[in-house]
């Protein structure tokens, strides 16, 4: 070990480990519906891609990424919920890796709802 | 990349209680359910809650899992790690709310601690060095030793006023400044490692918990004085803690955080275990220092100290686990931060093992000058079946008790021996209306008797004459004469024993004869045992009126005491009887009391 630099290095690379057992209450949650339904969805790439997206962007310190089981809407899995502090609750359904990437990106980052993966668009 | 982590707790408490077989299991219901690249499991140090053990936390939920058992493990794989619903019987009870589950920082347990030595402590894996550096490990050492003169560090510590953890309270920096103050060719820094008072196990856990908060201090203390060597004395019977001491040190030499030229400055400096092979006495420093150097564990008369004369006869600066586990934060949060937290005259937070009569057995770390009360009734969940508090004892066999009537005092280490207790190392024995104060100071005096080393007479020879005088009260052969010796003979001993260890031996005696004089009268003057401890000054009789002839009691009396005709009331012989209280357990009827 020869510098801080080096050391902080090694603290960066662990932070997406470490960020995970921190208990904050006022971060954002996503919820993914991981029962049978969820799950025979496909709803475990979701919560993987999930969590790989928040730790990739160093979010989770902020962002806490947790199954449920069956909101009971299962022609509709995978479904997963945003919750953000002081706003609604925003369910996306009929979610996939690549669109789980898209709702980190512009909804936990850039705080704008993915419109057209949430149940309001899609239920008709 | 892990979506969720398995902290599983690997302090010894929740080891003896199984810990090892869970991860087994867990690995092998992860690997079933293809969980085993998506879920991480963590083998940490101590959470604290070592009565609720083994514990599991798993994160992100931070949902904390008491008692768990190996066959709970597949249902917690499978229904909390797959489909997100935490096992709610499993759940400690206190998170359980109406209104959800609550953090584990909101129950009674951890909402009043302050936890700064253990903050490492249950939350990484103490074998790894990343992340203990991921919590800033590391850090304060990389700073003193660019940006801060050995003097510069010296005077963070004393401003922060730090005393020693290991019970006697000297002020920390005063004694790295005299460590300093003293050139040699050679000095050391030495780490007391030895904790033998029974009850506490607050260093252990530290140990085990965080093993590189230690190395990284003692580099500190070493720029500081102006060491290149280091020893930490550890007893051989905390394996765990050894084995995780050595992987530190192995994983520190690797990165070059122990070694030359640490940090490019020029600063040398390496550790080396040294294994303590189970005496008391070497925790007294000079006794630990003949130890460390493989010498026969005996004290030597002081001065001269060891920051003038120590291992092989080198200036040496010896601090306790506990003390070195404070430094990386006082330099990461500066003085003032530490000196915020605490009374007057001692700074900071204290690490206590909780044991005895009490519903949380555990480790409990607090601001000084938090009362007793808020320790016992509210981190400690109080006293099984609701029992009466009568007293608390601190210090171990070298401290006192604190009864009821100080039960608001505040701890730190003035009050604590203005009252004739002392905080010692950490240990805490709660004790209720069932404890006998005799027998406590016998158990204690029996302890430091046995462990006395014998080289001086007044704690060698004194120590016994003492614990003979106790052992006749509770036997009901003393006389109130006895008493008077006893005080004389403890005064005595407190002053000229040669080190703290007899000095320091009487105090149980003292303590519970300045608060509790009424009990050792009691088996003095009317023989009688008012906790109904002591057997020999124990009667058992049956009432006449209240037995039925069962004959349960006389067939379980493993002594043949009882004797009576079916359907008619029993008889004990008191000279047959062994008192083991078979027959009271049986009868049911109420008929047997104790007298």
């Amino acid at each position: 070990m020869k510098s801080l630099a080096e050391l902080q290095a090694i603290k960066d690379k662990m932070k997406g480990s470490i960020g995970l057992r921190e208990e904050d209450k006022n971060c954002k949650r996503i919820v993914v519906g991981m029962a049978t339904c969820g799950i025979a969805a496909g709803a475990r790439p979701v919560l993987n891609a999930f969590a790989k997206e928040v730790a990739d962007r160093d979010l989770t310190h902020q962002v806490m990424v947790s199954q449920t089981g069956c909101i009971g809407i299962c022609q509709y899995e995978p479904v997963v919920e945003v919750f953000v502090p002081g706003e609604p609750k925003v369910t996306y359904v009929k979610m996939t890796a690549e669109k789980a990437a898209r709702v980190v990106e512009e909804h936990i980052i850039g705080g704008n709802i993915v419109h057209e993966y949430t149940i309001g668009a899609n239920a008709k | 990349m892990f979506r969720s982590q398995v902290l599983i707790c690997g302090g010894t408490g929740c080891t003896s209680s199984g810990s090892d077989q869970l991860i087994h299991s867990f690995e092998s219901e992860l690997a079933k359910n293809d969980l085993q690249d998506e879920v991480k499991i963590v083998r940490t140090g101590c959470f604290g809650l070592c009565a609720l053990g083994p514990i599991v936390i798993i994160y992100p939920e931070g949902s904390f899992y008491s008692r768990v058992e190996v066959t709970d493990v597949p249902e917690i794989v499978s229904e909390h790690l797959l489909k997100g619903r935490p096992v709610e019987r499993l759940l400690y009870d206190e998170t359980v709310t109406d209104n959800g589950v609550i953090s584990l920082n909101d129950t009674n347990f951890y909402k009043k601690q302050h936890r700064v030595a253990l903050r490492n402590c249950g939350v990484i894996n103490p074998e790894n060095i990343d992340e203990y550096i991921a919590m800033d490990g590391y850090k304060a050492l990389g700073i003193c030793l660019t940006e801060k003169t050995p003097q510069e560090v010296i005077d963070i510590i004393k401003a922060s006023g730090l005393r020693g953890r290991g019970g006697a309270g000297f002020p920390t920096g005063v004694k790295w400044q005299l460590t300093a103050q003293n050139h040699a060719d050679q000095k050391y820094v030495a780490c007391n490692a030895d904790e033998g008072d029974p009850g506490a196990f607050m260093d252990r856990s530290v140990l085990e918990g965080d093993p590189h908060t230690i190395l990284e201090a003692m580099a500190i203390a070493a720029y500081a004085t102006g060491a290149n060597h280091g020893f930490i004395y550890v007893r051989a019977e905390y394996p765990i803690a050894v084995k995780r001491l050595q992987i530190a040190i192995d994983q520190a030499r690797e990165y070059g955080l122990l070694g030359k030229d640490i940090f490019g400055t020029g600063f040398d400096f390496d550790i080396e275990l040294r294994l303590g092979a189970g005496a008391f006495v070497c925790g007294e420093e000079t006794a630990l220092m003949r130890s460390v150097e493989g010498q026969r564990g005996e004290p030597r008369p002081r001065p001269p100290f060891p920051a003038q004369k120590g291992i092989f006869e080198k200036p040496t600066l010896l601090n306790n686990v506990e003390t070195y586990a404070n430094i990386t934060q006082i330099i990461l949060n500066g003085p003032e931060w530490f000196a915020s937290m605490g009374t007057e005259k001692s700074k900071g937070t204290k690490v206590f093992a909780l044991g005895g009569k009490i519903n949380n057995t555990g480790l409990v770390e607090v601001p000084m000058g938090t009362t007793l009360r808020e320790i016992i009734e509210e981190i400690g969940g109080g006293i099984p079946g609701g029992k009466k508090f009568k007293a608390a004892q601190t210090g171990g066999p070298s401290g006192g008790c604190i009864p009821a009537e100080h039960f608001d005092i505040p701890i730190d280490y003035d009050n604590l021996i203005s009252i004739g207790s002392m905080m010692g190392s950490g240990g805490m024995i709660v004790m209720d209306e069932d404890t006998c104060m005799v027998d406590i100071a016998k158990f204690f005096l029996e302890f430091t008797v046995e462990e006395s080393c014998g080289k001086c007479t007044p704690c060698r020879v004194g120590t016994k004459r003492l614990l003979e005088m106790l052992t006749k009260i509770t036997k009901g052969q003393a006389t109130l004469e006895d008493l008077d010796k006893i005080e004389e003979l403890c005064h005595y001993i407190k002053e000229n024993a040669l080190c703290g260890l007899g000095q320091t031996a009487p105090n149980p005696v003292l303590a519970t004869l300045h608060y509790f004089r009424d009990e050792y009268v009691a088996h003095i003057v009317d023989k009688k045992c008012p906790a109904g401890v002591c057997k020999a000054l124990l009667t058992y009789s049956i009432d006449p009126d209240k037995c039925k002839g069962c004959t349960l009691c006389a067939r379980v009396c493993p002594a043949g005491a009882i004797t009576g005709t079916v359907k008619l009331p029993h008889e004990i012989d008191p000279h047959k009887c062994l008192k083991c209280g078979a027959c009271i357990e049986k009868c049911k009827f109420g008929a047997i009391s104790i007298q």
